[in-house]
């Protein structure tokens, strides 16, 4: 299968701080991958070292087939469209079209012109006058447009209101389904991507802590409560993801490929965000053990 | 034509719920034979959800026989579901009404009787998979 999106222990530092370490992850074509994590987790940085606007301080990564901008055919593999979808104010919309098709190889100058009069966009209006649902629209045209193989969306509904959200993702979703292309886009919000994305990274303080299918993670991911217990007496095949516990009861979040067939537990489904929240709670347990090691 | 919505907050996954749903529209007749189900781009389209969602429920409801791809032409349904099931309803909701009513004269409320069904449902359920 093609690999989208390869990392073998990436990492970027800025002067003494890593804003992303140990990235080792492997996409295949054809998903929509959702990039999940705080403000700050390090999104940003992965998704610019993947389209070719950072330079990895470690490790090597390796992008349909290609390293991020190592030409002109590789740049016009790639779609990237910035955090809060940047457009050009004093620009009208017909200039951002005549733009995209300037700089663009590949430009689809019908697929453009079809989506803005769907859109029901007038060419002669200002970017600067567009709502911010618009203005998102006109930025995912040209990320369209200019026909990638993949497209990196960072953040591209932090900003609109719920219908703006519904109307972007609808019509991303649309054009996967048109143009067979592959997806990246990155949430702080796990419930904005929940539907769209079938793939899943969660980062959290510049480390990948899971990545995966989402409908494998869904499967081999349960919660567990019952009775008190040491969650170190669990069978080796069951990996606590986040473990609570009352002076009575146990509540853990475990991955695992094997049935649990221990009564005394009940078992119960998680959601996709309480599945990466367990992974969020994870890290923050890890870090206050190493900070207590330390001292 | 049928058009699909979503629960996000029902823990049932999506791809199940479109399932559901056209099962559910062929038990009440809205879909019948020979009828088109959403393209894959309609769908996807209109909900906002992952295509690959849509394709493994259509998968899945061609696994059951309840519906056929043509390649390049869409999907649709090949089978029914309003024979003999339908019949038996209007007897066994009859049945379930006077249970009800023999549960709330014992003293049960709304919530115990949904607690107890459930248990008993999901406690049948699991007898006939072992």
């Amino acid at each position: 299968m093609k690999t989208v999106l390869q990392a073998q222990g990436l990492g970027k530092r800025y002067g003494r701080r890593w804003a992303l370490r140990d990235c080792t992850i492997d996409i295949p074509a054809g998903h929509v991958v959702g990039l999940v994590g705080p403000n700050g987790a390090g999104k940003t940085t992965l998704l610019k070292l993947a389209s070719g606007q950072l330079e990895p301080t470690r490790g090597g990564i390796n992008v349909l087939g290609g390293r991020p901008a190592e030409g002109p055919a590789q740049l016009a593999k790639v779609g990237f469209v910035a955090q809060d979808t940047p457009v050009y104010a004093g620009l009208s919309v017909a200039d951002h079209l005549r733009l995209g098709a300037r700089l663009n190889p590949g430009w689809d100058a019908a697929l453009a012109r079809e989506r803005i009069r769907l859109l029901g966009l007038d060419p002669n209006h200002r970017a600067g006058k567009l709502s911010g649902g618009q203005r998102a629209q006109l930025a995912l045209t040209l990320g369209l447009a200019k026909r990638p193989e993949l497209l990196i969306l960072d953040e591209p509904v932090a900003s609109l209101d719920p219908l703006a959200r519904r109307e972007f993702l609808q019509g991303l979703m649309e054009a996967v389904v048109e143009h067979e292309l592959s997806v990246v886009l990155s949430s702080h919000l796990v419930a904005d991507l929940e539907r769209v994305c079938d793939f899943l990274i969660v980062l959290v303080d510049s480390r990948v802590e899971v990545a995966g299918e989402v409908d494998k993670l869904l499967a081999t991911h349960h919660r567990l409560t019952g009775p008190r217990r040491d969650p170190d007496r669990l069978p080796a095949d069951q990996d606590v993801v986040s473990a609570r516990h009352t002076d009575r009861q146990s509540t853990l979040v475990i991955r695992t490929d094997a049935p649990i067939h221990d009564p005394a537990w009940t078992v119960s489904r998680l959601s996709l965000e309480d599945l990466v929240l367990a992974y969020m709670e994870k890290h923050t347990a890890d870090n206050r053990r190493i900070a207590l090691e330390v001292r | 034509m049928i058009e699909f919505h979503l629960d996000t907050k029902s823990g049932v996954s999506p791809y199940l719920q479109l399932v559901q749903q056209v099962r559910h529209a062929l038990r009440l007749g809205v879909l019948r034979e020979g009828d088109q189900l959403p393209t894959v781009k309609e769908a996807v389209a209109q909900l906002a959800i992952n295509p690959n969602t849509v394709l493994k429920a259509y998968r899945e409801l061609e696994h059951e026989g309840l519906v056929a791809a043509r390649p390049g032409v869409g999907t649709f349904v090949t089978a029914t579901l309003t024979d003999t099931s339908l019949a038996a309803h209007g007897p066994l909701r009859l049945e379930l009404r006077r249970w009800l009513a023999k549960a709330r004269r014992a003293g049960l409320d709304d919530e115990s009787i949904e607690a107890l069904f459930m248990t008993t449902f999901r406690h049948t359920a699991q007898e006939d998979i072992a």
